[in-house]
């Protein structure tokens, strides 16, 4: 006989959370030992040596007349190389912001932190990077908000993304 | 048209559960299984499998398309996987449609299965690897935060309350009671979703839909197999996909343009110029509340702003004017991702041949969409079905 059951009859067998580290189910762990280095490429890799310097960079589309952050060797829109870098300003605008207390393994923060897009001045408009924002609390953060980039000192710098500390309001 | 009709004859699933004992081709098997059953088909029956199913890294088997074949019916069989993150259901079905509307195949398995609970601690740590490694994961982000981010960009551009927004949660956990497969249903009252624990302001506990095992399946035929296989086959009548640019924080996150761009490719092909007199049934990707309301305008069903207004009236309701997820979705069902796009599809290919059951809308609805969305804020899906 084939197996057969009507269309009413869902079929799965939930387990609860304690099942697997309580032993009523066998299970095996593994650890991947797989580590990464990327690379920066060449576009990040300019603009990683600029916030190294305590400059943010961006790139302007002669074609389409926009200046994005973060750069990009190919401009999306008209498919040219872009190759006209442009020193952006380290003040921008909030164009979103989250208050999060969560971690990514979805543990629990005591303090909260504040992911934000921080549209940069001097780029087209809406144009932004995802940063947090420091020396702010839940109820002062607001889109519109006006916030300027907090570096580290020059010697503590490595060139990433975290040679800036944080966006704080003007 | 320079193509053959195409028809979804069957549909099979599997409970959808946070933890689920079956391994991920135990799981497929039983969804493929019943849907096989469903139209009384056999393996020998089908000619191609389209597989479904997000990251490698959920279930840590990094082939996962090959391993799961045994349980999805699909070895020596031509197969194919392909994956548009949190879009993959409704994309297999595409990628099924043009399987059968081609020619090559007159029919076809479309399976979708994921076992997210194998990762631990938490399948957020696989999640985190769709930020940009260079830019972005150095800043200690998490998923939540793309989802917090716009979702307030929505409110913020809008005027948008967070009380608009929980209705949302609030009608697909109450729909979802009605789903036999549900983990995650329940009667729950707007301010149980306010006061629900702080997450990623302004994403709270219950705004969120869960991460589930699942696996969900349907066949696919040609016109002429179709009409020999079912009495009741509900047809493919527009299909449509789009991704967006991945330079996120270029754009402006309070529309989704891209979901706009597939929905006219598939209202083109289907002859729909006005969606909201024109389709029946809705059933947008819900991983968020928010997300519903911002999809709804993005398939043309509300002005940019206004979907808010379809909820709050009732007219979403399952007996309302336009039901929007009567399934429950991914916040009252569950959300194996790729299983939770395709469940999507089979909701509305049950809806239109009137077996959904208590989840039943009235009045014989005779056109469906589903839609899902994914990676990073960057994916729309879309698939129009009709009778």
């Amino acid at each position: 006989m084939p197996l057969r059951w009507t269309v009413n009859e869902f079929r799965g067998t939930p387990l609860r959370e304690s099942d697997i580290p309580e032993g009523r189910v066998l299970s095996v762990r593994w650890d991947p030992n797989a580590r990464y280095a990327w690379d920066a490429g060449i576009a990040i890799g300019r603009f990683l040596q600029g916030l190294k310097e305590g400059r943010i960079l961006g790139v302007h589309c002669p074609s389409c007349r926009r200046t994005v952050v973060p750069p990009r060797i190919v401009c999306e829109n008209c498919f040219r190389p872009l190759t006209q870098w442009v020193p952006l300003q380290d003040t921008g605008t909030v164009q979103t912001v989250s208050v999060c207390y969560v971690n990514w393994d979805a543990s629990r923060r005591r303090e909260p932190e504040f992911p934000a897009v921080i549209a940069l001045d001097g780029a087209s408009p809406g144009c932004g990077i995802l940063h947090i924002l420091g020396e702010v609390t839940p109820q002062t953060v607001r889109v519109g908000l006006r916030v300027r980039a907090l570096w580290k000192p020059p010697q503590e710098r490595t060139g990433a993304i975290t040679d800036i500390c944080y966006f704080r309001p003007l | 048209m320079p193509f053959r009709r195409v028809a979804v004859v069957g549909a099979g699933m599997t409970r959808f559960m946070r933890r689920a004992l079956e391994t991920p081709k135990e799981l497929a098997f039983y969804a493929t299984r019943m849907a096989l059953d469903s139209c009384e088909l056999t393996l020998k029956d089908i000619d191609g499998v389209i597989l479904g199913s997000a990251p490698d890294a959920f279930d840590g088997v990094h082939r996962k398309g090959e391993y799961l074949i045994d349980g999805a019916g699909a070895f020596r069989k031509p197969v194919m996987r392909g994956y548009v993150g949190g879009g993959t259901g409704v994309w297999a079905v595409i990628q099924g449609w043009y399987h059968v509307a081609s020619g090559l195949f007159d029919t076809v398995l479309v399976v979708c299965e994921e076992k997210m609970s194998s990762c631990y601690p938490h399948p957020q740590g696989a999640f985190n690897a769709i930020f940009d490694h260079t830019l972005e994961r150095p800043l200690g982000t998490n998923l939540l935060w793309i989802f917090a981010l716009e979702m307030h960009r929505y409110m913020a551009t809008y005027g948008i309350t967070e009380r608009d927004i929980a209705l949302v949660s609030v009608k697909n956990k109450r729909n979802g009671l009605d789903h036999p497969c549900s983990h995650v249903a329940g009667n729950i009252t707007v301010d149980d979703v306010l006061q629900s624990e702080v997450m990623a302001w302004p994403v709270k506990r219950l705004d969120v839909s869960p991460t589930s095992d699942g696996a969900v399946a349907l066949v696919m035929a040609c016109e002429e197999k179709a009409r020999r296989i079912t009495h009741k086959p509900v047809w493919v009548e527009g299909i449509g996909w789009c991704l967006d640019t991945s330079y996120w924080t270029n754009r402006d996150l309070a529309y989704p343009v891209y979901v706009e761009k597939a929905a006219r490719m598939a209202y083109k092909m289907a002859g729909i110029v006005d969606p909201r007199k024109q389709i029946d049934i809705v059933e947008p990707y819900d991983p968020f509340d928010y997300k519903e309301l911002h999809h709804l305008e993005g398939l043309g069903f509300a002005r940019r702003g206004e979907a808010p207004d379809l909820i709050a009236s009732g007219v979403a309701n399952r007996d309302g004017d336009l039901p929007v997820t009567p399934s429950g979705g991914l916040l009252g069902v569950g959300n194996p991702i790729a299983a939770a796009g395709l469940m999507k599809v089979a909701e509305i290919f049950w809806q239109l041949r009137g077996e959904a059951g208590k989840r039943q809308v009235p009045g014989k609805p005779r056109r469906g969409l589903a839609q899902a969305w994914g990676d990073l804020m960057q994916v729309g899906t879309v698939v129009v079905l009709g009778i």
